[in-house]
C-alpha cells in the first residue's frame, strides 16, 4: 500500500519542509494550542539533555527562555475563531541551532492594540545594559503584582538579561484588529 | 504545629515545613501551573508559624529550576522570614545551588540584596 497517484503534491510537500528544516538546523517545530501540558513536554525535550554537564548553563537557558515563551503564548495570544469555534492560547515554536548559538522563536496572534506596547517596551529593553535591567527586574519583582493570568510582568526582562543578546521582534499585519507577533531570543554558546 | 509536607511533581517542588524536627525546605523544580494555587498554603503555614517560631530557623532553598512566576512568589516568602528577622527571631536562608549553574547562584545573591535575613550561599556538585 502506498500514497495514491494524486497525493504527489503533499508527498513532495512534506519532504520539502524536512529538507528546510535540516538546512535551516530547525531541531524543533510546534504548532497548535500551547497548554501547560504541552509547555511541559516540548521543554521536556531541552530538559533530557541537561546531563551534558559542559553546556548545562546553555541548556538551562535554552530551556528558561523555551518556558518563559510558550507561557507567553499560554497567557496572551489573541483567541482565534475558526467555525464558530475560539482558539485560546494558539501559538508556534521553533528552535534553531548552529555551532555558536541556540536561538528560540515563536509566533502568535496579538490585538493589535498591543503591538506598539510590546514593541516599545522590546526595544526599552534592547538599549539597556545588565545593569539596568538588573535593576528593573528587581523592581518588577518587588512592586509588581501577579496578572489574573498569572504572568509576573518578568518573562521578557529576565530573557534578555539572561541571554545577553538583542531580542529580535516582529508584527506583521493580520487585519485591522490582530497581527502576528514574531519573537526570537538567542542563546550564545 | 503540624508538618506541612508537599511531594515534588514534574513541574513543583518538595515542601517540609517541620519545626518539631527543625526542618525546613523547598527544593526541586518550580513551574506550576498556577503558583498562587501551589504556593498559598506554603505562605499561610509560614504566617502562622512566624507568631511562634522555634528558636532558630533555618530554611534552606535548593531548588534546580525556578520560573519567573515562581521568583514572585519566593520573595513573598523570604519577606514572611524579613518580618520574623525584624520582629527578633533568628532565621538563616541556606541557598543551595549546583557549582555548573551560575544564574541560580546570582539568583541567590540577587534575593539577598532585596530582604534583610542572613543568607548562607553553598554550591554542591551534582
Amino acid at each position: 500500500m502506498g500514497f495514491s497517484d494524486n497525493s504527489k503534491g503533499f508527498i513532495n510537500y512534506i519532504y520539502d519542509r524536512y529538507k528546510d528544516l535540516k538546512i535551516k538546523d530547525i531541531s524543533l517545530v510546534f504548532e497548535g494550542q500551547v497548554t501547560h501540558q504541552v509547555m511541559k513536554a516540548l521543554t521536556g525535550l531541552v530538559e533530557e539533555q541537561l546531563d551534558e554537564v559542559e553546556e548545562y548553563m546553555v541548556l538551562r537557558r535554552v530551556y528558561h527562555v523555551m518556558v518563559e515563551s510558550l507561557q507567553n503564548i499560554n497567557r496572551h495570544a489573541e483567541s482565534y475563531e475558526y467555525r464558530g469555534h475560539p482558539y485560546p492560547g494558539m501559538g508556534l515554536i521553533l528552535v534553531a541551532k548552529n555551532s555558536e548559538r541556540f536561538q528560540v522563536t515563536t509566533g502568535n496572534i496579538v490585538d493589535n492594540g498591543y503591538v506598539e506596547d510590546i514593541s516599545m517596551f522590546l526595544g526599552k529593553l534592547n538599549n539597556m545594559d545588565s545593569d539596568r535591567l538588573d535593576d528593573l527586574y528587581k523592581q518588577q519583582l518587588r512592586d509588581g503584582v501577579l496578572s489574573p493570568k498569572g504572568g509576573a510582568g518578568l518573562g521578557f526582562i529576565d530573557i534578555k538579561r539572561k541571554t545577553g543578546n538583542p531580542l529580535d521582534y516582529s508584527f506583521v499585519k493580520i487585519d485591522e484588529e490582530t497581527s502576528f507577533f514574531i519573537f526570537t531570543s538567542t542563546i550564545s554558546r | 504545629m503540624e508538618t506541612l509536607k508537599i511531594e515534588p511533581t514534574d513541574d513543583s517542588p518538595f515542601v517540609v515545613l517541620d519545626p518539631e524536627n527543625n526542618r525546613f525546605e523547598i527544593s526541586g523544580k518550580s513551574l506550576p501551573e498556577d503558583v498562587v494555587v501551589f504556593y498559598q498554603p506554603v505562605l499561610d503555614w509560614l504566617t502562622a508559624y512566624k507568631k511562634e517560631p522555634n528558636t532558630k530557623t533555618e530554611f534552606t532553598i535548593k531548588l534546580i529550576y525556578f520560573n519567573t512566576a515562581s521568583s514572585k512568589l519566593i520573595l513573598d516568602i523570604l519577606m514572611i522570614f524579613e518580618e520574623m528577622v525584624e520582629e527578633g527571631h533568628n532565621v538563616l536562608i541556606k541557598w543551595l545551588s549546583m557549582q555548573s549553574d551560575e544564574d541560580m547562584q546570582e539568583a541567590g545573591k540577587e534575593y539577598e540584596e532585596m530582604i534583610d535575613v542572613p543568607f548562607g550561599h553553598i554550591t554542591y556538585e551534582l
